[in-house]
């Protein structure tokens, strides 16, 4: 009864992006960012005094997620979704800054979903608390920006075959 | 002559305790879990592909030997000091931390504390401060429960003074309430703890200790055992799910703890577990 999974490389074209449908299961390869609460204060304070960000966000998908230390010989530790409600009032204006994904766990504001919708973006929900199955998704870590901020620094992750499941679409739609 | 608690001890067991806690999930829980694999499996629902993950997540984590979630929690730890218990009072704390502090570098567990909570929030770099409670019960053991404390699920927790007369379709819709607001958000399905009685601080300290009881048991009065059938029943209703995609498991279980109150009023906690329900519980003295 398993459905066949769809593969989709990242970074992804707004085309791309604009054929996923909510519901959907996905296995995402290539190359993501990684930030949560302090890179998007951060992002907010740049943008409002109209400097620029250390990435563009054009295409881009951000991850939400603060990895724990990489046991020797891994890449990175135990490393799943925190909850994406908080990165709410900040999510609209990177969206409108050209991000096209995002990545956590629960549901997102009305004016997230509208702000995926007018940017033709998507939110994938990623498994909650799947930290150790996640871990083994990921095959390269750099840090870009803030280190200061330990595991809530901004990094690029390398991912093959991570499972995600569609959660709201550039129709408007969401299932979360 | 009588066997000393030491300090040594209390380290030992709490390093041993908490390093376990982050990776394996006790069997209770896991056997909830399954349980609720066959029924979404069964429902066809959307939350059925999640239970199926956090099984495969399971198994991974034991199998690399790291924590199971990347938020290893903040620890929270209630001690049970039997009066007569050979100890030295001052150890305790102490040991406890020294504990905490050594698993987490040690079982790649992520610290996710920070000094301050508005104006400094620097991470401590050794995941302490643990909150800790104390209590005198009768006795020579020294009784330790221990929790790693996820935020995504503990910023769900709420509290509402109910009136005195709300009965338990007050206690019902004030507890559907705060789970149905939380949706998703703490990765269902959770564990519900629910506190009833005493002031408000110490119904939200009641939920605590109602997440320490075994997922599979029942309240042992039927009274109350009722009343958290209820609430689950209520609960498992709102279709939240699996990761909040749909389902019939929004909650494996609802536990309540109570205790006297106040003519005026029925104060209720609710404190919530993610489905990563990581406790352990540590008992030492003579037996």
């Amino acid at each position: 009864m398993k459905n066949s999974i769809r593969s989709i490389t990242l970074p992804m074209s707004k085309k791309i992006a604009a054929g996923i449908r909510v519901g959907e299961e996905i296995l995402l390869s290539g190359t993501m960012l990684v930030g949560r609460d302090q890179v998007h204060e951060q992002f907010q304070l740049l943008l409002n005094s109209g400097k620029e960000l250390p990435v563009s966000l054009k295409d881009e998908t951000i991850f939400y997620m603060g990895p724990a230390p990489a046991p020797n010989g891994a890449v990175i530790g135990s490393c799943g979704p925190t909850t994406s409600s908080r990165m709410d009032l900040f999510t609209p204006e990177l969206l409108d800054a050209g991000l096209i994904g995002m990545i956590g766990k629960g549901s997102r504001s009305q004016t997230v979903q509208e702000a995926v919708r007018r940017n033709g973006a998507v939110y994938f929900y990623a498994f909650g608390g799947c930290g150790a199955l996640y871990a083994q998704k990921v095959h390269s870590i750099e840090c870009i920006a803030f280190q200061e901020f330990g595991p809530e620094a901004l990094f690029r992750i390398g991912i093959k075959d991570f499972p995600v499941i569609a959660a709201m679409d550039s129709t408007g739609a969401s299932i979360l | 002559m009588k066997k000393t608690i030491s300090f040594e001890g209390i380290e030992q067991s709490v390093y041993e305790a908490v390093k376990n806690a982050g990776v394996v999930l006790s069997s209770d829980v896991r056997e909830a879990l399954q349980e609720a694999a066959v029924k979404e499996e069964k429902a066809g629902s959307r939350g059925a592909v999640v239970i199926r993950k956090i099984l495969e997540n399971l198994d991974t984590a034991e199998k690399m030997h790291i924590p199971m979630c990347q938020d290893t929690g903040m620890v929270l730890v209630f001690v049970d000091i039997g009066a007569d218990a050979p100890i030295i009072l001052s150890d305790i704390d102490k040991a406890v931390n020294t504990g905490i502090e050594t698993a987490y570098p040690d079982g790649f567990f992520r610290n996710s504390v920070v000094k301050d909570p508005v104006f400094q929030r620097e991470n401590t770099g050794n995941n302490l401060p643990a909150v800790i409670y104390h209590k005198i019960v009768p006795g020579n053991q020294l009784t330790l429960q221990i929790m790693l404390k996820g935020f995504g699920s503990e910023n769900c927790s709420g509290l509402v003074m109910l009136n005195p007369t709300a009965g338990t379709k007050g206690i019902i819709d004030a507890v559907t309430m705060i789970i149905s607001a939380a949706g998703g958000k703490p990765c269902p399905p959770i564990i519900v703890g629910v506190g009833i009685g005493g002031t408000a601080d110490r119904a939200m300290l009641l939920s605590k200790r109602a997440l320490f009881r075994d997922v599979l048991d029942k309240h042992p009065k039927s009274s109350y055992a009722e009343l958290e059938k209820k609430i689950l029943l209520k609960i498992n209703n709102l279709n939240i799910g699996p990761g909040g995609l749909g389902g019939v498991t929004t909650a494996m279980a609802v536990k309540i703890e109570v205790e006297s109150t106040h003519i005026a009023g029925m104060p209720v906690g609710v404190s919530i577990s993610c489905w990563a329900d990581r406790k352990q519980k540590i008992v030492l003295g003579e037996f």
